[in-house]
């Protein structure tokens, strides 16, 4: 029976940890589980909290704080999809509707935008003025 | 003929220019560096959740389709997320894609799409969409050159919400894929429903345990999947951004350099002309004397 077993964790952002490992404790969604090599596959989700890997021929655990994130578990691989904010439904509903208001907002600004165009156009009228001054300055008299 | 001193101040300016577009090279070139290697620390993540995605959408043992995995006859409302860059003076990155998103707005026009939806990630997308007096229902600016997953939840929430509820029927994302430092192409990929060759086939199938059941794990899955896709799109967006800035600065430096040589060339003849002139005048008042 195999001793170890394959480790990833990895965020959207960055990999964290890669690596094999004698064990595996992690905070899933209804309670700690642990994890030993040969395990049957598994898929849950994991609540916000640290998971701690057990690394072979090395005295102290690797620990990793993982902000929620999905677990998945093969006999020979243990792969965590760590989240790199905090979720929750209300959570993400807020951020949703937040940003659902800010472009509301600026698309209600409209006035500020128009402006900016005005300006612009008679940027370009003055530049085009200039142009055709100093063509008609080159011109011999 | 312009006289020596004008010209002296415009080959100052020039070569004041020429500073500034070279110091925005050098800053661009180190920033993409790392733009690239926080592309390549992305991959990991999304590989994996890919795999993931497409063994659950091809296990028959659960009897449930997500309403992400269901594909449409016609789609007649159409949902788009426009990545662009905060910041200009990269070139024709953005106007590139940004044609492009035009004229996918334009096809869809023709063929009887009654609704377009937008989500603009990047300042500069979000003005030419307003330009247009598109639909923009959601928008973020300023991500910096650290892109937050965290920032791009909230706005793309509100299409994937509009997806699940059925007031959507498809959903593409435009963004300037990197190809290497010269090169940046501006694509426009369907994000959702999830096609076939989006997620692939798995090698083998098994049977998972799930906690606490199947439908929320899959929902949490995949909606962390399509999140992913968008934060990848965005990680590669930044990428050409800054190569694009680089090169292009590396233009301007060039062009900078060239006018200021030719500039030097037309200062140093009106010189010798004016030397000249004056040495004429001496030599005709001495004769004349």
């Amino acid at each position: 029976m195999a001793t170890s077993v394959h480790v990833d964790v990895v965020s959207a952002e960055e990999q964290l940890f890669s690596g094999l490992a004698e064990f595996v404790v992690l905070p899933g969604e209804s309670g700690e589980l642990g994890i030993l090599p040969e395990h049957t596959p598994l898929m849950t989700r994991i609540r916000p909290g640290v998971v701690r890997i057990k690394v072979p021929v090395q005295e102290v655990e690797e620990l990793i704080f993982v902000a929620g994130g999905i677990l998945e578990v093969q006999p020979k691989s243990v792969t965590v999809l760590a989240d790199t904010a905090i979720r929750g439904k209300d959570l993400d509903e807020a951020k949703a509707l937040d940003a659902k208001r800010k472009a509301e907002e600026a698309l209600a600004d409209k006035g500020a935008k128009i402006d900016y165009a005005k300006a612009q156009a008679e940027l370009v009228e003055a530049i085009a003025q200039i142009h055709a001054i100093e063509r008609l300055r080159k011109r011999p008299h | 003929m312009a006289s020596g001193k004008e010209i002296r101040t415009k080959i100052k300016s020039v070569q004041n220019t020429r500073k500034i577009t070279k110091a925005m090279e050098m800053v661009a070139a180190s920033k993409m560096r790392k733009a690239q290697e926080r592309m390549r620390a992305a991959r990991p993540y999304c590989e994996k959740i890919r795999q993931l995605a497409a063994h659950l959408a091809h296990a028959d043992v659960i009897d449930y389709e997500h309403p992400f995995l269901a594909h449409k006859e016609e789609a007649k409302r159409v949902g788009l997320i426009l990545v662009t860059t905060d910041k200009g003076l990269c070139g024709g990155l953005n106007t590139n894609i940004q044609r492009v998103a035009l004229n996918a707005l334009k096809s869809w026009e023709g063929s009887g799409v009654t609704e377009v939806r937008v989500c603009c990630i990047g300042n500069k997308g979000f003005g030419f969409m307003q330009r247009l007096r598109a639909n923009v229902v959601s928008h973020v600016v300023q991500l910096g050159d650290r892109p937050a997953l965290e920032k791009l939840i909230g706005p793309v929430k509100v299409l994937l919400d509009a997806f699940q509820n059925g007031e959507l029927d498809i959903v593409y994302v435009a963004y300037t894929r990197f190809i290497n430092t010269m090169k940046q192409e501006p694509v426009l990929e369907q994000l959702l429903p999830l096609t076939g060759d989006k997620l692939g086939t798995p090698d083998r199938a098994w049977d998972y345990l799930y906690e606490p059941d199947p439908h929320v794990v899959i929902d949490d899955l995949l909606v962390r999947y399509i999140e992913a896709l968008v934060y990848q799109s965005v990680a590669e967006n930044l990428a050409s951004e800054q190569s694009a800035r680089m090169v292009a600065m590396k233009a301007a430096s060039d062009n900078a350099k060239n006018v200021i040589g030719e500039l030097q060339l037309v200062y140093n003849k009106t010189r010798q002309a004016s030397i000249t002139k004056e040495l004429n005048e001496i030599v005709g008042g001495a004769a004349a004397v």
